[in-house]
């Protein structure tokens, strides 16, 4: 089982709490309508995929009941930090920090 | 006419010998969920009579009511029964002056108190997280098994399990079959 931190309760977790929704940082576009078909693709299907660090969405569902952002390594599992909704997307020096 | 349901009315699980557990229906009382901004934390308290405490997990306990953290903005109220109606009417007052969401959850939830020197361990049967970094005094959402409950640990070998009634049923055959284990030794 998977412990998560969860920024708003400090304190590590165990999975079950949790639930998983999708890549963090897709911001949703301020007007829709002025966007092309392709555009609006992109927003709603089209995401990173990535293999190795990647920044997503949880919510401590049976807990605070609050989203915030993760960095997981999407090999080895292994989260690197969480952080609270909101928050700028961590630089590669502090994933680096928060890994050590 | 009118009759009362209480899923786990007298219900006791009591073991005796070589390890000490109890584990019973706990006293009914009336909760609430309060959702309030925590810049207005002050007011709610003093209409609560029970300080709210902004740390997520704290508890606060003052002329038998308790007031639970649960999330940043959210907040768990119990109070005796009788009064239920009083706790609404002053909420009620305070309004207009602070917006914030009171909601009587009284009816929804079971409790159970889990009490003795083998609580704990009765308790990791169906909880998964680390019970070596709850200090006593506070509380917080969980799962037992597959059940949301709210656990609220009063001190190292008293707790109470606050679930919904629907669940009451599944959460107490798993705690007389960890009761059970317990008491054989296995
Ligand atoms: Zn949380």
């Amino acid at each position: 089982m998977l412990l998560i931190r969860c920024p708003y309760c400090e304190t590590e977790r165990p999975e079950v709490e949790f639930v998983y929704a999708g890549e963090a940082h897709v911001a949703r576009p301020v007007d829709p309508a002025a966007l092309t078909d392709d555009e609006w693709k992109n927003f709603l299907f089209i995401r990173s995929n990535a293999r190795g660090t990647h920044f997503e969405r949880w919510r401590h569902m049976h807990g605070c009941g609050r989203f915030f952002n993760a960095v997981r390594d999407t090999v080895s599992d292994q989260f690197a930090m969480t952080y609270k909704a909101g928050m700028p997307r961590p630089t590669e020096n502090e994933i680096k920090e928060a890994r050590s | 006419m009118l009759q009362e349901r209480h899923p786990l009315k007298g219900h006791r699980i009591s073991l005796a010998e070589g390890v000490s557990l109890v584990i019973h229906d706990a006293e009914d009382s009336s909760r609430f969920n309060l959702r309030i901004a925590p810049e207005n934390l002050g007011a709610a308290s003093k209409a609560f009579g029970c300080e709210l405490l902004a740390t997520i997990g704290a508890t606060a306990t003052s002329g038998g009511r308790l007031a639970l953290c649960l999330g940043p903005d959210e907040w768990q109220l119990y109070a005796p029964l009788a009064e239920s109606r009083s706790i609404e009417t002053t909420f009620a007052a305070l309004y207009a002056s602070c917006p914030h969401s009171l909601v009587d959850v009284g009816h929804r939830e079971i409790g159970i108190a889990v009490e003795g020197a083998a609580a704990v361990l009765a308790l990791r049967s169906a909880c998964a997280f680390d019970f070596d970094t709850m200090p006593s005094g506070t509380g917080t959402r969980t799962i037992f098994d597959k059940a949301q409950i709210i656990l609220i640990r009063h001190d190292e070998n008293r707790f109470r399990i606050e679930v919904w009634r629907s669940f009451a049923d599944h959460v107490w055959g798993l705690l007389q079959a960890a009761s059970r284990e317990i008491a054989l030794g296995i």
